[in-house]
């Protein structure tokens, strides 16, 4: 099995898959905790569903870099999913079910009326649940990863206390005179940042996985915020390095195998949660 | 000059007012409870002074050097805070926020601030517990902690005793006179008419009649009469 491994890591192909694997659970389980917290568990479908419709129209329109369409449009919705919070007539949880699906049933009409594509359902399935086998990516996409993943991270670091504070209470914030609308637009801009970097990985139907499950199994064990934050990304690391891994020794899609290694980590987690809560009583 | 001075002010959402023409003021080292019946605009009037919320008319105008941010804020708990893993250190710490400015972190001075006041409040030997696994008093505990992190002039409580039992209520109320004692101003909600009553210097009530002036005042004013009466009716 290792000579297998060994093998295959001769690949420049299952490197670039491995380095930004890693960078991008390690992102997304960042803000995971806040997002939970926030009861904004489902932005990350939302906003993945959102860059799926403008893939289809940077594929239609052709587009040489659909970056270039996906990240703005994502942004956007971002920002405007994270601002109707409070006192809007449409609600989080709809605001965010609405666009979603609206986002979805649209990429796919688009791609299916002006696609020039043959193999259109193998298109939109590799879009919706990340490539088949092993993710294939060139260099310049490896190269806007790393520098991607390492803004959020220095972003993330830098503004660890404020979204703390504004994450735990944003009156109390706003009122000792935080600007928490601007750090509330730090974190939609970040989220979908995070999104857009993870739908390469897997696929846009899952992505949600990766920014919740390492939280809400970190947030089992332990009881202090930076305990909670760095657990949930060395967590998320390592289930996607052992994702990865198994993906390509078993030859199963890479996402859903990343996706099902952080489900059985949170069973785990769970259980060990309750062993210890229940020595502490 | 008063620190705090509302003239004409409305209060209420999408220029649907709550409560019209509100005026008082608010002097160092005060004791203010607002009371009224539920819907009465309480707890907007608190977002307003706050200036979490845009009032309708009027206008609030602070003095005595008393600048927006230096109002500490006991807000009701928010289901966020129910099950928010950080340990009491983190919460108190993030009172110094608003000292920070754009600095990332937190400085020598600021946890020195933080450890202090976990100490006036005695929840120094819970620093390392986790905040969702404390009892409701020792959570306001950490929450006034927190506010004394962010000021000393001014604390807004919305219904800091709602969910306590009476011992620990009473000890609440000891605690927040203390911190009148020493000078910090206060202005809470409050549904408990009888520790208004014990604990205020002025009342302000609001609703369908407005009052506000001292505690003696009130107990000879209609309005006061009124109320007091209603509530005795309520509870038998």
């Amino acid at each position: 099995m290792l000579e297998k491994l060994a093998l295959y890591m001769q690949f420049s192909n299952v490197r670039y898959a491995l380095i930004v694997g890693v960078l991008i659970a390690l992102c997304s389980s960042l803000l995971g905790v806040t997002l939970v917290l926030k009861r904004f568990s489902f932005i990350g479908d939302g906003l993945s569903h959102v860059a799926f419709g403008a893939m289809s129209i940077a594929a239609v329109v052709g587009l040489t870099n659909e970056m270039l369409l996906i990240l703005p449009v994502t942004v956007i919705s971002a920002v405007l999913l994270l601002r109707t919070g409070q006192n809007t007539k449409i609600k989080g949880d709809a605001a965010i079910a609405m666009i979603s699906v609206g986002a979805l049933a649209f990429g796919y009409l688009i791609m299916n009326i002006f696609s020039t594509s043959s193999n259109l359902s193998g298109d939109v399935c590799s879009t919706l649940f990340g490539s088949t086998s092993i993710i294939t990516l060139t260099q310049k996409e490896v190269g806007l990863c790393i520098a991607l993943s390492v803004a959020v991270l220095i972003i993330f670091v830098l503004f660890y206390n404020k979204i703390l504070a504004v994450t735990f209470d944003e009156n109390f914030a706003k009122a000792t005179g935080i600007k928490a609308d601007r750090y509330n637009l730090l974190i939609a801009v970040v989220i979908a940042v995070i999104i857009v970097l993870a739908m390469n990985l897997v696929g846009s139907l899952l992505i949600s996985a990766l920014v919740i499950f390492p939280a809400l199994s970190a947030m089992r064990l332990f009881h202090s915020f930076r305990n909670v934050t760095i657990c949930s990304a060395v967590l998320s690391v390592i289930c996607a390095f052992t994702g990865i891994i198994i993906s390509i020794l078993a030859g199963t899609p890479a996402g859903s195998t990343i996706v099902a290694v952080d489900v059985a980590a949170f069973a785990l987690c769970c259980g060990a949660g309750a062993l210890t809560g229940g020595l502490r009583k | 000059m008063a620190l705090l001075t509302v003239k004409d002010l409305s209060l209420g959402y999408d220029n649907r007012a709550i409560a019209e023409d509100l005026n008082f003021t608010v002097s160092a080292g005060d004791y203010l409870c607002i009371v009224g019946e539920n819907g009465s605009g309480k707890s907007t009037l608190m977002k307003t002074l706050l200036h979490l919320q845009a009032p309708l008319k009027g206008e609030i105008i602070t003095g005595d050097g008393l600048k927006n941010n230096e109002i500490g804020y006991l807000p009701q708990q928010t289901i966020v805070q129910r099950d928010f893993p950080a340990s009491v250190r983190e919460i108190v710490l993030s009172g110094c926020q608003s000292r920070c400015g754009l600095r990332p972190f937190y400085n020598k001075e600021e946890k020195a601030l933080a450890a202090e006041n976990m100490k006036r409040m005695g929840i120094t030997d819970l620093a390392d517990r986790c905040y969702r696994e404390l009892s409701g008093g020792q959570q306001q505990r950490v929450l006034l902690a927190r506010a004394l992190c962010a000021t000393r002039k001014v604390f807004l409580l919305d219904e800091p005793v709602s969910g306590l039992d009476p011992k620990v209520t009473a000890e609440m109320y000891e605690l927040i006179k203390e911190l009148n004692d020493e000078g910090i101003t206060i202005i809470m909600i409050s549904h408990d008419i009888a520790a208004a009553l014990r604990y205020a210097s002025n009342i302000l009530h609001i609703g369908s009649s407005v009052f506000f002036g001292t505690k003696e005042e009130y107990l000879e004013s209609e309005t006061g009469k009124f109320f007091l009466r209603q509530q005795k009716g309520g509870e038998e």
